[in-house]
This record gives structure tokens, sequence and C-alpha cells, in this order.
């Protein structure tokens, strides 16, 4: 059998994210076909092609997908599904939207947020806010599986021999959804699930003025910018800085969390990084019992003193 | 419009969990329990809808132990009109939670149902989306806000998604999943939580729904994480850029 990734991406440029869910994919040592559904999307079908994992890309370009809505894709999927034994995607908001309804439609059940594949049938993925971890089998003819971007970051290795192409020219109408608009937060600075390093400040920063210290901090180590929930609800940052088991999970080189206490939602999004700093006024601040580096104090004098001892 | 709500009854959030040594999984036994938090987030958001003039009436339904009664009348004391207990005590996967509600919502002529984004217990993050599936009906997930036309005929939902946010119209019926910024849950007061003891709270069983709760899904065995080794504490801002750039050799 074989196994099919959904690619990720806005037309333009393919999501790393995908890039993590077809190394994933490469446990399973079958033969992976990429599907990239979209509008005008050839450039991310020319870069899927380039993937050396990868033995064929099917595309579907049709308007009906410029959106990447799970109301049609899911059934495009479903009217693809028959030829494979594993459907995989990213555990991005758009996996998490898309696989469930295709596992509805198909009446299965599904993995979510994978982070280790032990071999076909048999997953590991975690529970109560990474707490516990979960040995699963699944029975079903075809599994469906979404997984956890970080936990699967081999590069993949791109040829100039490109993999073979199929155009599928099933074309289902948006019927009951349509897209209003897309507010995306911009920014210069490296993409959160992508860094290698990343700080996060969290509710000690007090207002989103004194947000701009954990930017100009992120800025002189060319990090990506994260938050604590209480950061997010506070109005500091947009929602999808929110690092933790209900935000993005991440594990970079380096994390620094910066007047954050250490909530178990919040470790939850962070805990496998390789190096975690820690800079708390509270010496019980229960970050500390995680952190590689733990330094006491107050952030308003330490971020200053980083931003003019770091060249 | 009926509004349909779907709770269910999980470890407290903020309780550390146990795993069990054998690898049968977290310890629940003698251990705070609580409504998962999106559940509460989709509760109040029904209340408001109702208090609106957009929702008729509403309903909540859990699926669970004896005990998610309490989590029901919790509920009914937040403005929710009437409950639905469905017992039961196995493990059951998201696909078999997502047929019950489907029966239900067919029983209750529900036009729209919210229910939370995840389970705060097993995080699959699954149930709405199925449902949505199994009705054929649109679905709006990790809702942010959520307005409802005038008339009654389609919705529009603001979604946080991993870019930022984005904006969604769908017709209804319709399938809502709650995230953290749709609204702040109130808290009952004492008059209402002494009314919510007399609106009605029906039990069905598995049985009378006659629904198939057989999936092809096993947990095996549930393990503790490996736990980090402990850090150090450094006392100062060069101690630590010493440390960063000389011992971990993750800045230049
Ligand atoms: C269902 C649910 C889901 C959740 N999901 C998430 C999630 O995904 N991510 C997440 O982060 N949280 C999540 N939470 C929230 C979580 O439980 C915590 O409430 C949150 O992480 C706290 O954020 P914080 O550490 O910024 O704030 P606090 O806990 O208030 O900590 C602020 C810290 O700043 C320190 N501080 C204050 N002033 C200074 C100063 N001048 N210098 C140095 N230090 C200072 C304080 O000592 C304190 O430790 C969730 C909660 C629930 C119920
Ligand atoms: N046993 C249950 N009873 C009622 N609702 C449930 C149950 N399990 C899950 N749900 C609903 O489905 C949502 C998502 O759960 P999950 O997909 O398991 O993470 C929850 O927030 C609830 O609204």
């Amino acid at each position: 059998m074989k196994v099919l990734v959904i690619a990720e991406h806005d037309n333009r440029e393919l999501k790393t994210s995908t890039v993590a869910a077809i190394a994933a994919a490469q446990k399973l040592a079958l033969p992976i076909e990429v599907l990239v559904a979209g509008y005008h999307c050839q450039t991310v079908v020319e870069k899927v092609r380039t993937l050396a994992a990868i033995s064929r890309v099917i595309v579907a370009d049709h308007d009906v997908y410029q959106d990447q809505l799970a109301e049609n894709l899911a059934l495009l999927l479903h009217s693809l599904s028959a030829d494979y034994s594993h459907i995989l995607a990213a555990a991005s908001t758009f996996g998490k939207d898309v696989l469930p309804r295709l596992a509805g439609l198909l009446q299965v059940s599904m993995a979510s947020d994978v982070m280790e594949i032990i071999d076909a049938n048999t997953f590991i993925r975690p529970i109560y806010a990474g707490n516990a971890l979960a040995t699963v089998r699944m029975h079903d003819a075809i599994r469906l599986v979404t997984v956890r971007s970080s936990a699967f970051n081999t590069p993949i290795t791109t040829h100039t021999e490109l993999a073979e192409l199929t155009v599928c020219d099933k074309r289902y109408a948006l019927e009951k959804t349509k897209l209003v608009k897309r507010v995306e937060s911009k920014s210069e600075r490296p993409e959160l699930g992508q860094a290698k390093v990343v700080i996060s400040g969290g509710r000690g920063l007090q207002n989103k003025e004194n947000f701009a210290l954990i930017e100009q901090l992120a800025d002189k180590l060319n990090a990506a910018v994260g938050a604590s929930r209480a950061a997010v609800d506070a109005g500091f940052v947009p929602n999808d800085y929110q690092v933790g088991q209900t935000g993005k999970v991440v594990a970079p080189d380096l994390y620094i969390a910066i007047g954050i206490s250490g909530a178990i939602q919040h470790l939850a999004g962070m805990k496998d990084s390789r190096v975690i700093v820690a800079i708390n006024k509270d010496a019980e601040a229960p970050i500390f019992q995680i952190a590689d580096y733990g330094l006491v104090g107050d952030l308003f004098k330490i971020i200053p003193e980083l931003l003019t001892k770091l060249p | 419009m009926k509004v349909l709500v779907a709770l269910k009854r999980v470890v407290d959030p903020y309780v550390k969990i146990r795993v069990r040594d054998d690898g049968s999984g977290v310890e629940t036994a003698n251990v705070k329990m609580s409504t998962n938090p999106f559940d509460e987030i989709a509760i109040e958001e029904a209340v408001r809808l109702k208090e609106q003039g957009s929702a008729t009436s509403t309903t909540v339904v859990a699926i669970g132990s004896e005990a998610s009664q309490e989590n029901l009348r919790a509920a009914l004391a937040l403005g929710i009109d009437n409950a639905v207990f469905v017992p039961n005590d196995a493990m059951l996967q998201p696909l078999a939670v997502a047929r019950i509600l489907q029966q239900i919502v067919v029983r209750e002529a529900a036009q729209l149902v919210i229910l939370g984004k995840q389970a705060i217990d097993d995080d699959n993050n699954q149930v709405g989306q199925m449902l949505a599936a199994l009705l054929s009906w649109p679905q709006c997930t990790f809702a942010s806000a959520v307005k409802i036309a005038e008339g009654g005929a389609s919705l529009e939902v603001t979604r946080e998604i991993d870019g930022g946010l984005e904006v969604l119209s769908a017709t209804l019926p319709a399938v809502i999943t709650t995230d953290l910024r749709l609204n702040t849950p109130r808290y009952a007061s004492l008059p209402n939580i002494m009314r919510a003891k007399q609106k009605p709270l029906t039990t069905l069983t598995l049985e009378e729904l006659a629904v198939d709760t057989q999936t092809a899904f096993e947990v095996l065995s549930v393990a503790a994480p490996k736990t980090r080794k402990a850090g150090v504490m450094v006392d100062s801002v060069d101690a630590l850029l010493d440390k960063l750039k000389n011992e971990a050799k993750v800045i230049a």
C-alpha cells in the first residue's frame, strides 16, 4: 500500500510542517504520494516534486480549493482514499480541521499529534498535555494520522529529477462554507515552529508596550517570538503566538521563557526544547523545575542588560 | 434555533496527573474532576445565544460516568435549559462519541452544536469535525467569535488559525468548536444553582440510542514521559551568557 500526505500551503509556498509530515511518512517504509489541492498552486507542486522522498504528486488545481477549507478537501480526500493505507497531515490548525472530518466521512478512527511511529499500525501520542504518552494501535484498513512537526524535523533531500505528476480533475464545490477573510499576522522573524531560537514572554511583561522588550531580544538572536496564554489573553500579542497544550508546540535548540510561571499547559508546548532558559523574579516558579539555566530577577533589569551584552 | 452543547467531565486542568504503574492509564480515582474548560466556553456561548434571542432553547449532553450529572447540573445553573445524560463507563473514542452525539442531534432537532475544540484529557481535537462529517454539516472549528445572521439561516465565525485569524461564513445547521478566547464563562449565582435542580435532566442509554460504539482503535499502554534532568541556577546575566556560549553552545 501507499501513504498519502496532504500538502499545506497558501498556493504559493509549501508550509514547512508538511516536510515534517513527509519525514514522518518515511518511517512507514511505503511509497509516499502527496496531494496538492489549491488554485494556481504550480510553485507548490514544483517544490514538492523536488523532494526525493516522494514517488508521486497529485495535483487538484481548481478555484474551489483556493482557500483550503475542510468541507470540500475532506470530500476530495475521501474520493482518493481507497488507494492508501495511511493518510498523514501535520498537526497544524489546518490538519486538525481537515483530517478528523475525513475520518468522519470514512467512519474510521484517527490518531492526533503523533510523536513517534513504531510500525505501520502503532503510534505514540501525548495525552494530558504531554504528561503521559499513549501507545496506540489502529486496526482500520486506513490509518489517519496528524503528526507533531517538532518531533520529525529531519530534513528531506531534494533532487533535480522530478517526481511523477498526476492531475486530479475532481472538483467538489463549497456549498456550506465560504471564507470571508483571512487576517494573517505578518512578521519578518522566523516562523515559531521552525526557529532555532524562541523567546517567549508571559504575564510578567505587564503590557503590550513592554512586550517589545521580548521582540528586541528576539531580533538580537534571530529568534521567533512566543507567548503564554496569559500574554495572549491580555492582548500583548496575537493568538498565533501562544505556545502550549492548546497553542503551538515547539522544540527549538534554545527556548527562553521570560515572565512565565510554567503552568502545565505552557510546558506542554516547549518542554522538548534542547536548552531551556527561565528568567523569573519568583525563585519558586515551576518553570525553573524544567529549565537548564535559571536566572532569578526582575526582567525589566535583565532584558536591557542582555540587550547591551549581546552582540 | 435549538442549540446543543457537548460536555465532557475530565481531570481538572490544574491537577498534576499520575500515570498508573502498570501502564494501564492515568489515575482518575480520587482526583479532582471538572467540566472540560473548552466545554465551559461552549456552554457560555450557548447561554449568550439564548440571551440574545438567537437560540430558542439550549440542551447540554454528557456521555460518561454517573458523576457527569454533577457537571450537567452545573451547566443548568449557568443558564442551559435542559440536560441529557448518556451513562457510559468505558473509554470511548472520538468516533463513538460523534456517533452518539449524531443521534442526539437528530432526537433534539438541534440546528447548532457547540463543542470544545479538544478535551484536555486525551487531547484529541476530533469529535466536532467527525460529528460535522457524519451530519454533512459545515464545521467552524477553533472559534473566537460567533455571529448568527438575522433570521438564523447562517453564521459567521472567526477562527484562530496558525497564521492568525480567519472569518468563515457557514449555512445553518452547523457545528462549532470553541477556542479559548471565544468568551469568559460566568459563575453561577446561588438562586440559579437552586433553580437548576428543577430543570429537566433526562437519561438516555446507549441501548436506547442504538449506537455502535466499537472502534478499531486500541490504547496498548500509557507511560510517563522522560523527565528532564535538573538544571542549574545562575546568578547573573554574565554567568547566563557564559553558559549559553561555552557550555550549551546555543549562541555565538
Ligand atoms: C484549557 C486550558 C488551556 C490552556 N492552554 C494554554 C497554552 O496553550 N499555553 C499557555 O501558556 N497557557 C495555557 N493555559 C493557561 C495556563 O494554565 C496558565 O494560566 C498560563 O500559562 C499562565 O501564563 P503566565 O505564565 O504568563 O502567567 P502567570 O502564571 O501569571 O505568571 C507570570 C510570571 O511572571 C513572573 N513575573 C512577574 N513580574 C516579573 C518581573 N518583573 N520580572 C520577572 N518575572 C516576573 C511572575 O513571578 C510569574 O511567575 C491554559 C489553561 C487552560 C485551563
Ligand atoms: N464523552 C463526551 N461527552 C460529551 N461530549 C464529549 C465527550 N467527549 C468529547 N466531547 C466533546 O467533544 C469535544 C472535543 O473532544 P475531543 O475530540 O475528544 O478532544 C469536547 O470538548 C466535548 O465538547
